[in-house]
């Protein structure tokens, strides 16, 4: 059988079989959680708590500022005991609440935790939609953290005729949307529905790699009986995931450089995502855990768990058996794209999709030489770039050419650096070139208005 | 065979000579009239084309001194000699050159500031550590010690020390700023040379914090602004120097716990002597 896909990508060891057989578990209420205001793309929230004050699980402790943003919920009943900049898992100290649980004195009780109302999800109006998912402060579990209610609400004039349900995880090790896919399928059909509904669209497509074969069946019998919807067994290989690689591979349409999915008539959810509208939308329960998976070989017991945002990675970490002796380098993400940690106490975010724990072994340093000329970077980018051409311009300071090979296409998949035979890191160089282009561009902007 | 190599010799050097005539008289009737002028001051600038002056090379500068748009005093390289050149050569009055330096305002080297648990891999260029959470040091706002300020030096006035830190050699330093330009944290000013107090620190961290990660942390505490009748202002956490107002003589020294604000050259040659004598201390593998 062939399965579709797009040109380029790489092939690396998946290791998703330490944690897929386990079952989603509930993570209990932290001693102490750490919320930042930023956990979306877009602009910081705005506290509406001071110091000391009493929150209740499922309180907005932040609202939304501006159009894109998002507010935060408490996950715990508690008190507010600082606000100020804390670690964050970006690597930079955010701006961030932190708020210990409330223990309950003689003859008080704790209050009850503060839903918004169940709606039907059958019958959820377009209105009714949007204003749960924003007012529920959702964000997309793909990673970029953009918030969804934006995405529910194209501009006018964009004619949309497809969602896609993004449930590649491409990610090696990540097995949460696979958990997921098995364990409430349901939920995901649901979820899928209302997205269509807020758009008005009557085509879903659930775009899953063909390594989750008990996903693929899950799915496929949870829209056996709906119409409209359908399930697209997808070739594994990384970066699937990616927006535009997914589209080329489920409908064939290519998006242009610097242009959104929507261009192309498409909006992608992730199916974390789904998950979350239904539970906000049929549950009332606001954006107050995360879904993650818990992996690698240097954690003792991978799990796949629901934790309440905020939880510090340490408490994670403990939870799951502690690290193990040999145990290296805690990334938070998926190991092509997640961010090496060098603080513990930063939190769990809404996005925050893994926890791999890597090995001495498997993060042994190798050593950089210099390009071969192999080409085997330009083989393996999705976009058709040419990362090693790219990377010495960043490198070299020679910005205004790297803009005009494109260098801000490029979307950090790490396709190219893991392919490289010279181990050039090349990723970081062209994040510094696409910063340096941006500045460029916006200085330029500035001084023609 | 004979006749093929004469043919080739006799149509190569009729081209030769044809061209060389339509060189000839392109020279006589197309001549365009240079400013002799401009290639004199030219030849007196030091021909480092850096750019510093703010023109695209020596020659851009040469061009726009002739013609007035700029004076003479422009070259930061050049200094006072070379002003005083080319004004003598345009007969105009040279202006004084002060002399500028790059100041490095950041004194958490290796052996002041905190370390994360995990060292940084990547490039050794700041502006590629400034991406992934800055490195290995601890501070937010400090020196990375990945001399991206050394690698574009043209003039080799600037190093980095056995603490990670850079250094710039007055001598040698003319004031550029092209360093200014590389540094992703702005811990490098450009100051006249004879400015003797700074606050070295760059941090805006909270008290706390600032002493956690570094031993050398300005925090904010104020002691030095007290009773500098706003020679020295807090600025979010940081002290600050107004130059205009300041008085170095009302500034507390022994007070300030971390010294961030001290003297250029006595700090310095203390805490060069600390700094050599830490490093001796560290044994071999530690440094490793
Ligand atoms: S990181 Fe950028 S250049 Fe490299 S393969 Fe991915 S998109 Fe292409
Ligand atoms: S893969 Fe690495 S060695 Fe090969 S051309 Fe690209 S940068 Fe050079
Ligand atoms: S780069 Fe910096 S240190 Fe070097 S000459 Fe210019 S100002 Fe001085
Ligand atoms: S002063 Fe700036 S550019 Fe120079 S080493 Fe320190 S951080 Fe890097």
């Amino acid at each position: 059988m062939k399965f579709n896909t797009f040109p380029g990508g790489v092939h690396p060891p998946e290791e998703k079989e330490l944690s897929e057989h386990c079952a989603f578990e509930r993570m209990p209420a932290p001693s102490m959680v750490v919320l930042p205001l930023s956990q979306h793309l877009g602009k910081q929230a705005n506290p509406l708590v001071a110091k000391r004050a009493a929150v209740v699980q499922g309180e907005v402790i932040a609202e939304a500022d501006g159009f894109i943003s998002a507010p935060v919920h408490s996950p715990i009943t508690g008190t507010v005991k600082s606000i100020g900049r804390e670690s964050n898992s970006s690597g930079y100290m955010k701006e961030a609440l932190v708020i210990v649980p409330a223990e309950a004195a003689e003859g008080e009780e704790i209050p009850d935790p503060v839903m918004m109302p169940p709606l039907n999800p059958d019958s959820a109006t377009v209105e009714e939609i949007r204003a749960r998912v924003k007012a529920a402060g959702i964000v997309g579990q793909g990673g970029a953290a953009f918030p969804t209610f934006v995405k529910l609400t194209p501009p006018e004039g964009k004619t949309i005729d497809t969602v896609i349900l993004n449930g590649c995880e491409c990610e090696p090790y990540l097995t949460r949307d696979d958990r997921f896919m098995l364990e409430r399928p349901e939920a995901i059909v649901s979820g899928l529905k209302l997205i269509m509904r807020a758009l008005g669209v009557s085509k879903g497509v659930i775009g899953i790699e063909n390594n989750k074969p008990q996903a693929i069946a899950s799915m496929e019998k949870a829209v056996a009986t709906q119409n409209g919807l359908s399930v697209c067994a997808l070739q594994t290989k990384y970066p699937q995931g990616a927006e535009k690689m997914l589209i080329k591979a489920v409908n064939g349409r290519e998006v242009p450089p610097g242009r959104l999915p929507l261009d192309v008539g498409v909006v992608i959810q992730n199916i974390g995502t789904a998950v979350a509208i239904h539970d906000a939308v049929a549950k009332g329960e606001p954006s107050i855990t995360a879904a993650v998976t818990v992996t690698g070989r240097g954690i003792r017991n991978p799990k796949n768990l629901i934790i309440p945002i905020g939880t510090p990675i340490s408490d994670v970490i403990a939870f799951c058996g502690g690290l193990t002796d040999d145990a290296a380098k805690v990334v938070v993400g998926g190991p092509m794209m997640g961010v090496a940690q060098h603080d513990l106490n930063a939190p769990i975010m809404k996005a925050t999709s893994g926890i791999v724990v890597l090995t001495h072994d498997e993060v042994r340093k190798q050593e950089e030489t210099a390009c071969l000329r192999c080409g085997k970077c330009v083989d393996a980018c999705p976009l058709h770039l040419m990362p090693t051409r790219l990377a010495r311009l960043a490198q070299l300071n020679m910005v205004e050419e790297a803009e005009r090979l494109s260098i801000t296409v490029c979307m950090e998949c790490g396709s190219c650096a893991f392919t490289c035979p010279a181990n050039i890191p090349l990723v970081q160089w062209l994040r510094l070139g696409k910063q340096r282009v941006i500045h460029l561009q916006r200085s330029r902007k500035n001084t023609a208005a | 065979m004979d006749l093929n190599i004469l043919i080739a010799i006799a149509t190569m050097g009729g081209l030769g000579f044809i061209f060389a005539g339509a060189l000839a008289i392109a020279d006589k009737k197309l001549r365009v009239e240079e400013n002799p002028l401009i290639g004199q001051v030219n030849d007196v600038l030091p021909g480092a084309n850096c750019g510093a002056c703010g023109k695209a090379g020596c020659y851009d500068f040469a061009v726009n001194v002739v013609e007035g748009t700029m004076a003479p005093n422009g070259c930061p390289v050049g200094g006072q000699e070379v002003a005083n050149d080319v004004a003598a050569l345009l007969g105009i009055e040279a202006g004084e050159a002060v002399k500028i330096v790059a100041r490095v305002l950041c004194r958490g080297g290796n052996i002041e500031a905190a370390r994360k648990l995990v060292e940084y891999r990547g490039p050794q260029s700041c502006a590629t550590m400034d991406l992934v959470s800055g490195g290995s040091k601890q501070c937010q706002y400090g020196c990375m010690g990945g001399g991206d300020c050394v690698d574009v030096c043209t003039f080799n006035a600037i190093h980095l020390n056995e603490n990670g830190l850079p250094v710039v050699i007055d001598e040698l330093c003319t004031g550029c700023g092209m360093c200014v330009k590389a540094c992703p944290r702005s811990i490098i000013e450009l100051h006249p040379a004879d400015r003797e107090v700074f606050v070295f620190c760059k941090s805006h961290d909270d008290p706390k914090t600032s002493k956690d990660v570094c031993e050398v942390a300005c925090s904010g505490c104020g002691i030095c602004a007290r009773k500098s009748d706003g020679g020295v202002i807090i600025e979010n956490g940081l002290a600050v120097i107004q130059w205009d107002n300041f008085d170095p003589d009302k500034i507390p020294f022994d007070k300030c716990k971390s010294s961030a604000i001290c003297f250029l050259r006595d700090g310095f040659a203390e805490h060069q002597a600390e700094v050599a004598a830490a490093a001796a201390e560290m044994s071999p593998e530690q440094s490793n």
